[in-house]
């Protein structure tokens, strides 16, 4: 068979699953109803976007004098958050789509929810340069389009200009990478609704997505295209987002090595907020057998790796700036002078929370344990932010000119921004995993043989249930024989003795006081078998879970369909489970 | 010939993988099948063309970098140029690199999108369309196979059971 993978991979889809168990716990968030902490969180997280909103709305009305930017210190707050964003954006398509040319399996369980957050987080970036124009309603000034100037053209010689090109293809195209990857998984929510609503919205944002073996095939190509379009798409924003620095003449900014420096924060930073959002998620909506400790571990590395990267660029940049000898080069914001100076706090927070601690992840211990690696990934936020902070902020406040060197203070408006976009963010990722298939469900069923554990254990002890196809198809057609379809020629007076016999067993129905179950939900029956069995009188889980072999053998001469099927898929185990 | 066809479903992607590799060998005509995830060698083994969306996506790409250097060339030296920064505008040449950023997203802007697009109106998926898999199951954890059934229809039916099918419909087509 085609499944084999070396047994030294550690499975990473866990809990003995198979296909239709995985089309169940995929959809159980949506059909669910939400608990009450996800309310909670929401109606936080909601307040939070309103601040922010409002925030927003003085900032506009009155100008961005409202903030605490100064003479000297005229980018701040704004900018930290931009470039916040755009990195934490960064392994969304950096899962998806490096680790999809690297065939890498794992990314499978977590490839959704990290595009849909970079999704997320680069709508909170965009929204920072929109607000900073502060007059916004000049905005389409930035777009090269004829406007009342004349044919004033945007200049694109300019660093920004190029950020505004990158940002926007870079947010088109994930959410396009995105939302192609979600139809077959919409398709299935779809196919499983039972509220017209519900199955009226699935329909349409799955674009009526059949599964025809053609359009698998495209599916496979666009996906693996997009993949080799996205690597250096996602590689060039973060490189142009450093040009915005480097190709200023400020001491500190004007470095060449910002770039792949930009970059590698950027993916180390993107990873350490994938870590505490699916932390979080893999427990609230019951992922822990898909997101596994192979996920998290898998992570960890590649943050170890990002930051060990970022690590030496703080090393050479501090080297070089002692080694120029020339005294402005003092003050940047990795210096001795900085680390000494009024911004020591911050520096000291950027050295610590990067450089420092992430290196516990060396130890395996430590890698692979959850509440370890959640406490270690904000520490990498909080420390991002500080790094952002620290090449704008430290590096403007002192210049060629000591009479105006200065502090910046933040504002509340300045805060409640920054308060505002991470509401904004958990609004739109609570939102997501109520409504959005959360793990891409169609590849992982695709490499379940491979990779699932019950697959990896049957394979490797020689266990009989590992068999070769010819002997499953035997046994397929073996179990088809158990009472031929030709044989199942009851007259009408037997089959209605035969449908009352069945109902004695397993129980009658009362729709007065009785609820009606979604007899879809076991593994095997259809809706047209489900019709079948609502007019023999089986309407609830609990009659299902009574059968026994007898019984089966009974529905079957009464249906006459498929026979042997429901004593197969063990139909009252199914229902056993779902009862409760 | 008939209008029938016979849906078979299978619950194993190897299984259906041979049962494919079976009918096609009794000459019987695949119309159609309908898996809930991607089958790797499905269409080999139903004897489908390569699709070339690849190849629509490198001229898409190209589209975009030709529409770029015109556009470029047009507001930077064309129509209005600038002495921006010292850097030269006399000619497109000179002010390339400074353009090789915006060159380079919209070759991936126009080679995403319009492949995108294409891959959409080839396989007539877009918003509002209806979904045409015959059996919910199918984007679940079913496999259906849908065979044009040209003679004898009990004959079919008993060559796909021999496959290991675990269930078959014969449907009027539509």
């Amino acid at each position: 068979m085609g499944h084999y993978e070396a047994p030294i991979r550690e499975a990473i889809i866990t809990g003995d699953k198979s296909y239709h168990d995985i089309t169940v716990d995929v959809a159980a968030p949506i059909e669910g109803k939400a608990n009450k902490k996800w309310w909670i969180a929401f109606i936080i997280s909601l307040v939070a976007f309103l601040w922010g909103v409002g925030a927003i709305a003085y900032t506009i009305g009155t100008g961005i004098g409202v903030w605490g930017l100064n003479n000297r210190i005229n980018w701040a707050w704004d900018i930290t958050n931009f470039v916040w964003w755009v990195g934490i954006g960064h392994a969304g398509t950096l899962i998806s789509a490096v680790l999809l040319l690297f065939r890498q399996k794992w990314r499978m369980g977590i490839n959704r929810s990290a595009e849909a957050m970079t999704i997320f987080a680069v709508v909170q970036a965009g929204l920072f340069p929109l607000i900073h124009m502060g007059r916004i309603w000049d905005g389409f000034y930035v777009l090269p389009i004829p406007n009342q100037l004349g044919s004033l053209w945007v200049n694109f010689n300019s660093p920004l200009l190029w950020d505004v090109f990158a940002i926007s293809t870079y947010l088109s195209v994930s959410l396009v990478f995105w939302w192609t990857g979600l139809l077959p998984d919409f398709a299935m929510i779809r196919d499983r609704a039972t509220k017209p609503f519900q199955k009226k919205i699935y329909s349409l944002v799955s674009f009526g997505w059949s599964g025809k073996a053609k359009d698998w095939q495209r599916f496979e190509e666009v996906s693996l295209v997009l993949a080799g379009l996205a690597t250096p798409l996602v590689l060039s924003v973060h490189t142009i987002v450093s040009f915005d620095f480097a190709t200023s003449v400020i001491p500190g900014w004007h470095s060449t090595v910002y770039p792949p420096y930009f970059v590698a924060g950027a993916v180390f930073s993107g990873f350490a907020m994938v870590q505490t959002l699916l932390l979080i998620m893999r427990k609230v909506s019951n992922l822990e057998y898909y997101i596994t400790r192979v996920h998290i571990e898998n992570m960890n590395k590649v943050i170890l790796v990002t930051g060990g990267i970022v690590t030496v660029a703080y090393l050479s940049e501090l080297f070089v700036g002692w080694y120029t000898g020339s005294s402005y080069e003092d003050f940047v914001y990795l210096s001795v002078g900085a680390a000494t100076g009024p911004y020591w706090w911050a520096f000291w927070s950027l050295i610590i929370c990067n450089s420092v601690i992430p290196q516990l992840f060396w130890f395996k211990k430590i890698r692979t344990n959850y509440i370890w690696t959640f406490i270690i990934s904000i520490f990498i936020n909080i420390g991002m932010w500080f790094e952002r902070f620290d090449i704008i902020v430290i590096n403007l406040s002192r210049g060629h000119l000591p009479s105006s060197w200065t502090m910046f203070s933040p504002t509340f408006v300045d805060i409640g921004i920054f308060i505002g976009t991470l509401g904004f963010f958990f609004v739109l990722f609570l939102l997501y995993a109520r409504t959005f298939p959360v793990i891409a469900q169609a590849e992982v069923k695709s490499i379940l043989k491979s990779t699932g554990d019950n697959y990896k254990r049957a394979r490797e002890g020689g266990d009989p249930v590992e068999k070769t196809i010819a002997e499953v198809v035997e046994q397929k057609v073996e179990a088809q024989t158990v009472t031929p379809a030709e044989e199942i020629i009851a007259d009408t007076d037997d089959k209605a003795a035969q449908t009352s016999n069945l109902l004695d067993t397993l129980g009658a129905f009362d729709p007065n006081t009785q609820q009606a179950d979604d007899l879809k939900k076991v593994k095997g029956i259809g809706p047209v078998m489900e019709k079948t069995l609502n007019q023999i009188g089986i309407y609830t889980f609990a009659q299902v879970s009574k059968m026994t072999k007898k019984e089966y053998d009974l529905l079957d001469s009464i249906t006459g369909s498929f026979p042997g099927r429901a004593e197969r898929d063990d139909w009252a185990g199914q229902a056993n489970k779902l009862k409760s | 010939m008939s209008s029938k066809v016979i849906h078979a479903l299978y619950d194993d992607d190897d299984v259906l993988l041979k049962a494919v590799k079976e009918v096609k060998a009794a000459h019987h005509h695949i119309e159609e099948i309908y898996t809930p995830f991607p089958v790797h060698g499905l269409d080999k083994a139903m004897g489908l063309e390569p699709t070339r969306l690849g190849i629509t996506a490198f001229m898409y790409g190209l589209t975009g970098l030709g529409f770029a250097v015109w556009f470029l060339n047009f507001i930077m030296i064309q129509d209005w140029p600038q002495n921006i920064g010292g850097k030269p505008s006399f000619s497109f040449a000179e002010n390339m690199p400074a353009f090789v950023p915006v060159m380079f997203e919209m070759t991936v802007f126009f080679a995403a999108h319009l492949m995108v697009i294409t891959f959409y109106m080839r396989s007539k998926i877009w918003p509002f369309r209806e979904a045409e898999n015959p059996d919910p199951r199918t984007t679940d954890d079913h496999f259906l196979m849908e065979v044009a059934v040209e003679g004898d229809e009990d004959k079919i039916a008993s060559l796909l059971k021999g496959t290991g099918a675990v269930e078959i419909n014969v449907k009027e087509k539509h």
